[in-house]
């Protein structure tokens, strides 16, 4: 079985401040903008290397969005940056009509997104972000796992041509992947194989995934660990394949299960090979203030719910 | 006016030079007939503002921008480019850019119907050349136009970024975020355009949402602000000829335009009820016999 060590817990979004700041040294079309969370999206070294393509939109996140869809036209490659939720659902319209509509080669990068963005509370924690930016047309949808892999996908989307929103998050988290990982955006990412089950996740509970697989091995339960990075478009092929071979299947995601990862998921087996399904997810409430873990643990996000989801899973076929 | 065909098609090898104030009301005639038109063709619509701005976008596309429409490109690099933010008056802006050259005028007939590339409010989804960018969803075109007046300083490309925005449009707040964002960030690369009719779906605007003294508060927000009749052709280009002369001082420039809602035909002047209705067929045939047919209809 293979084994994944963390070789250092890092923020995932310093993996994207170190690709912006790579992007713009590699190409003089990368702009970016920021609604004054320079800091926390740890943007302020690309701010200091290239002060004229850094523009501070600052508390206006409306007018950020639409200037960067101008800023496309003339071949700029804008990165907007402030926390998922005033990436998504506060400037809703202006990335249906001028990003994903008008199909404008937009990246939308979304730090603290979730619930581990902790002690701010429940006006901070974005749980809808998935579903909200998933529904639009044109729009890519990536969330990576950890801080190499949001490093990756950074560079990954920069190629990409078309709107793009990159989810990522606060705390510091196992970083485990590969730091040369080649990023194909729309390619699931098979961590563990097994017989048992496939869980299914995304984002920070990929580690937690991998955790439960650890303990539920221990058990003589083999889970494959899929790590789905792509939310949109969904590697649809990988994910029939792993469970047209495990039969059951559970998905794991720091976000409402209305509209989520796992949403997807259903909608796919559903028409294409149905088999029994647990979700870890949100189950339709707001947030609160408290430490990442904490959290991940009242609101049924960690480990051992990962585990008991299996357990119900399984025993469903 | 000898550069135009039998067919209605605009012939834009002639020199657009040539052009008087005169020979420009004659082109906003057909294009009013075209509004009409399609607007009542579609059975759906927005003539009042489409006719009120007509005389502006004629003169911005023949006179003042003159773009090379064989040449559209969605980077508009080394052109001026323009960004209509009040989208539904589409039937204007079509119409224009069918009488300029960049489509054919046969399609205005298609507008509003199923499987046109002219959709109730503008959209590049399909190709449209001249259109850069969807709008209809209101207060977003201003910050669309000041990121692509950015791009264009980046680029060092010296050319105008032109914007019209509707006055009720104002009421949205992103506006005034594009405001305080164009002056603090000195683009001085923009001339945005108030479409000032005072009227909006609701009625009078000053009853719906008072902007308020609006020049008073364009100034204060930092930007150059004029004031032009949009309804009187020479003054439009007089008056945004001194705009031009304002450009690349470190303030981004926003014209006033004083416009009459359905201005052209006599029972829609000034009125708010012909913001989004169309003319019946009676009210049509009653509209186009005050619109001379000029370049041939479509």
């Amino acid at each position: 079985m293979n084994t994944y060590n963390n070789l250092g817990s890092k923020d995932t979004r310093s993996g994207f401040g170190e690709a912006l700041l790579a992007l713009g040294k590699a190409d003089e079309n990368i702009v970016a903008l920021c609604a004054d969370l320079t800091g926390s999206l740890k943007m302020d070294a690309f701010k200091k290397e290239f002060p004229d393509r850094f523009f501070e939109a600052g508390i206006a996140e409306a007018n950020m969005i639409g200037v960067a869809a101008g800023l496309t036209i003339g071949g700029k490659i804008p990165f907007t940056g402030t926390f998922a939720n005033f990436s998504t659902g506060r400037v809703y319209d202006q990335i249906r009509q001028s990003v994903a509509y008008s199909n404008k080669n937009v990246k939308i990068c979304a730090s603290h997104a979730g619930i581990t963005l902790g002690e701010d509370g429940a006006s901070h924690q974005s749980l809808e972000d998935i579903g909200m930016m998933k529904m639009l047309p044109h729009m890519t949808v990536v969330s990576p796992c950890d801080f190499n892999q949001t490093r990756a996908a950074t560079f990954a989307v920069a190629k990409h041509i078309g709107p793009v929103y990159l989810r990522f998050g606060r705390p510091k988290v196992p970083n485990f992947t590969d730091p040369d990982q080649e990023f194909v955006i729309g390619k699931a990412q098979l961590l563990l194989e097994g017989n048992d089950v496939t869980i299914i996740a995304t984002g920070h509970l990929v580690w937690k995934a991998l955790e439960a697989a650890r303990l539920l091995s221990e058990q003589a339960i083999r889970a494959e660990v899929m790590n789905i990075h792509t939310i949109k478009p969904l590697d649809d092929q990988a994910i029939l394949a792993s469970v047209q071979k495990t039969g059951c299947v559970v998905s794991a995601e720091e976000h409402m299960r209305n509209g989520g990862l796992g949403e997807s998921i259903a909608q796919l087996l559903v028409r294409h090979h149905p088999v029994p399904m647990e979700m870890v997810a949100v189950d339709d409430t707001f947030g609160e203030s408290g430490k990442p873990e904490e959290l991940l643990a009242k609101y049924g996000l960690d480990t051992p719910d990962v585990v008991h989801a299996v357990r119900m899973a399984i025993s469903r076929k | 006016m000898a550069i135009f065909g039998s067919t209605g098609e605009c012939y834009l090898n002639m020199s657009l030079s040539m052009l008087s104030a005169t020979d420009l009301s004659t082109i906003a005639s057909q294009v009013r007939r075209d509004i009409i038109r399609m607007v009542h063709g579609a059975a759906s619509g927005h003539p009042g503002g489409s006719l009120g701005a007509t005389d502006f976008l004629v003169a911005l596309y023949f006179a003042i921008m003159k773009p090379d429409p064989n040449k559209f490109s969605m980077d508009g690099n080394d052109e001026d480019i323009f960004f209509l933010s009040n989208g539904h008056i589409s039937p204007a802006w079509y119409s224009v850019l069918a009488r300029y050259g960049y489509i054919k005028t046969a399609e205005l007939e298609t507008f509003r119907k199923l499987n046109s590339r002219l959709q109730g409010h503008p959209s590049p989804m399909d190709g449209v050349p001249g259109i850069r960018m969807a709008s209809g969803s209101l207060g977003q075109g201003l910050s669309v136009a000041l990121g692509a007046a950015l791009s264009k300083k980046l680029n060092g490309d010296p050319r105008t970024v032109y914007c019209l925005v509707g006055d009720g449009e104002l009421q949205e707040g992103q506006n005034w975020e594009a405001l305080l964002f164009g002056a603090a960030r000195g683009i001085d690369n923009i001339i945005a355009v108030v479409d000032y009719n005072r009227k909006q779906i609701d009625g009078p605007l000053d009853e719906v949402l008072s902007l308020g003294d609006l020049r008073a508060k364009l100034e204060s927000f930092g930007w150059i602000v004029q004031e032009m009749d949009g309804n009187d052709i020479t003054d439009i280009l007089d008056q945004m000829s001194v705009a031009k002369q304002q450009l690349k001082k470190g303030k981004p420039v926003i014209m006033i335009m004083h416009t009459h809602m359905g201005c052209g035909v006599d029972f829609m002047l000034d009125s708010h009820e012909w913001h989004g209705v169309p003319p019946n067929s009676e009210e049509a045939d009653r509209a186009l016999l005050q619109l001379e047919e000029t370049m041939g209809d479509y």
